[in-house]
């Protein structure tokens, strides 16, 4: 398992003076399930990139198991750190599913019946087993980002780094999304996503990091951060609390960021 | 007024319909909102109604797409471009890829029109402010996150200005901000007499934005009706699409035996 650590990181994109990153230090032990949100324009995705070296700091470093990212190449980050783009497409290359998920694992050194059954498990985990032949751009924009989703469940990384999962996913969807994020924090892999839906953030992960124009400015599990005391600082970037906690506030119920939580309040009384 | 009539439509070299004999009226000052499960047809009927399918992509018709009357096979691309407006699910589908900045995007589509060079300026500045995107006018658009680059799509579609919308999900991407901006201007559009066609997962956005809906299942139209009782109505689910939150939390109320009314109050309040 892998412990990610980040340092004061500051990312200055080449062709502008923004500062996308502007000081974020954090660190996270493997097995949590950890949601960063924020803006759009926050610095979410630059964060992200970080974590498996597509982009290198401008200052500050990010450390995966106590190691320097920077000191190390794109491909060794590979191995422990697999990142879901939000575009499918800029992704998927090959003629089928099954061509598709195992790409990663095979490049890994997956092979023979390893190789078979971690593809078996990441297209059954996304629902996509009956379709392991079909060409991915016959499926539909949401089965595509399932399958990117596969692709990178397949490579077995300790790290999994998900763009915005939830994005054009129908209520199933959502369902499977958070059926995998379960199961490889069950199985102690460290989960990562971005989002901007507040019901999947505040239901299906233990700790929220919230970030505004580069920084982070707020950290902490669910019933904290979408605790009333923290609503400025969300509207400040942004950010709606989920409606079960904006309901239960009003009705003076306390912290109720999830719909089962609001129920079992309303039921208590 | 935007007329699917008795509408079918196959891929190129798909063995099925992704459309079944749908039939729609959009009027003039309305917006009609799509939902359903992944895959049930939202974005084919997107496309065929922006009359981009089968005549840019391909495959088989069945049916006719009228707009304002007339037949949208008889009308030449370049005039059809003028008359319904489409926002793709992904915004680096939607954008020139040719602009190097912002402001060049939002300029694209006006100055491909061939208006005067004051109309071009005029409705790419009013495009700009109404989505609030002034900040980002000097960037270069393949630089920005996923949600900037909606809202630029969005922008570039508004300087356009034509008088039928069709978006799909075009919010999918965007922060609670930023959905508002796009929600608000649907409205002003619709006041202003425009007819808009939006396809949508959030299906609590389009309760304050559409009069009617229409819901679809493998292609088919499924429900189709007044707006609130659509969204209320107990074969959503079913049907793979997410409640409103106020339909959710009142269900989950009555299941724990507890009074919506309170609640549901909330909600609306």
């Amino acid at each position: 398992m892998v412990d990610i650590a980040v340092e004061d990181l500051v990312h200055v994109y080449a062709q502008g003076s923004i500062r996308a990153l502007d000081g974020v230090s954090f660190a996270i032990g493997s097995g949590q399930r950890i949601a960063l949100i924020g803006q759009n324009g926050s610095g979410k995705t630059t964060l992200v990139r970080h974590l498996n070296g597509l982009l290198r700091p401008t200052s500050g470093r990010v450390l995966i198991d106590g190691a320097d990212a920077a000191q190390q190449t794109v491909a060794s980050l590979a191995r422990r750190v697999g990142l879901v783009f939000q575009d499918p497409d800029r992704q998927i290359f090959a003629g089928s599913v099954r061509g598709e998920v195992e790409f990663g694992p095979r490049n890994l050194g997956f092979s023979g019946a390893d190789l078979r059954a971690t593809v078996d498990g990441a297209l059954d985990a996304v629902g996509l087993a009956d379709d392991a032949r079909t060409n991915p751009y016959d499926l539909g924009g949401s089965r595509r980002k399932l399958l990117a989703l596969a692709s990178v469940l397949a490579m077995r990384t300790p790290v999994l780094v998900l763009d915005e999962p939830t994005t054009g996913q129908d209520l199933r969807g959502v369902e499977r999304v958070r059926s995998v994020v379960d199961a490889a924090a069950a199985e102690g892999r460290t989960v990562i996503a971005v989002s901007h839906d507040m019901r999947f953030v505040a239901e299906g992960f233990d700790r929220v990091i919230v970030m505004r124009a580069g920084r982070l400015i707020l950290d902490g599990t669910p019933s904290s951060v979408f605790a009333e005391a923290s609503w400025i600082e969300l509207r400040s970037t942004y950010v709606d609390p989920p409606p079960a906690a904006a309901i239960g506030a009003r009705l003076g119920l306390g912290a109720t960021p999830t719909d089962e939580s609001l129920i079992s309040a309303l039921a208590a009384q | 007024m935007l007329t699917l009539d008795g509408i079918s439509y196959r891929y190129a070299g798909a063995r099925r319909a992704s459309l079944r004999d749908v039939s729609l009226e959009l009027r003039d000052g309305e917006v009609l909102g799509l939902v359903g499960a992944s895959e049930a047809g939202k974005t084919t009927l997107c496309l065929v109604a922006s009359g981009l399918a089968p005549r840019a992509i391909g495959g088989q018709t069945v049916g006719r797409v009228l707009i304002d009357g007339t037949d949208v096979a008889a009308e030449p691309m370049h005039a059809l471009a003028a008359r319904v407006g489409i926002a793709f699910q992904s915004p680096t589908t939607q954008l020139s890829g040719v602009a190097a900045t912002v402001y060049e995007e939002v300029a694209f589509g006006p100055t491909n029109l061939g208006l005067p060079r004051d109309e071009v300026i005029d409705r790419t500045a009013r495009a700009i402010e109404t989505l609030r995107i002034t900040s980002l006018a000097a960037r270069d658009p393949s630089r920005l996150s996923g949600g900037q680059m909606q809202l630029v799509a969005i922008a570039g579609l508004l300087a356009v200005g034509p008088p039928h919308f069709v978006l799909d999900e075009p919010t999918a991407q965007l922060d609670p901000a930023g959905t508002r901006l796009v929600a608000d201007a649907v409205a002003r559009l619709a006041a202003d007499g425009a007819s808009i066609l939006i396809a949508e997962q959030k299906t609590d956005l389009l309760s304050g934005l559409c009069s009617r809906i229409v819901a679809l299942d493998a292609g088919s139209v499924a429900l189709s009706g007044d707006a609130a009782e659509v969204l209320a109505d107990p074969r959503l689910r079913a049907l793979g699409v997410a409640e409103p939150a106020v339909v959710r939390l009142a269900r989950l109320a009555r299941a724990a035996g507890i009074e919506p009314g309170r609640l549901t109050a909330e909600v609306s309040a």
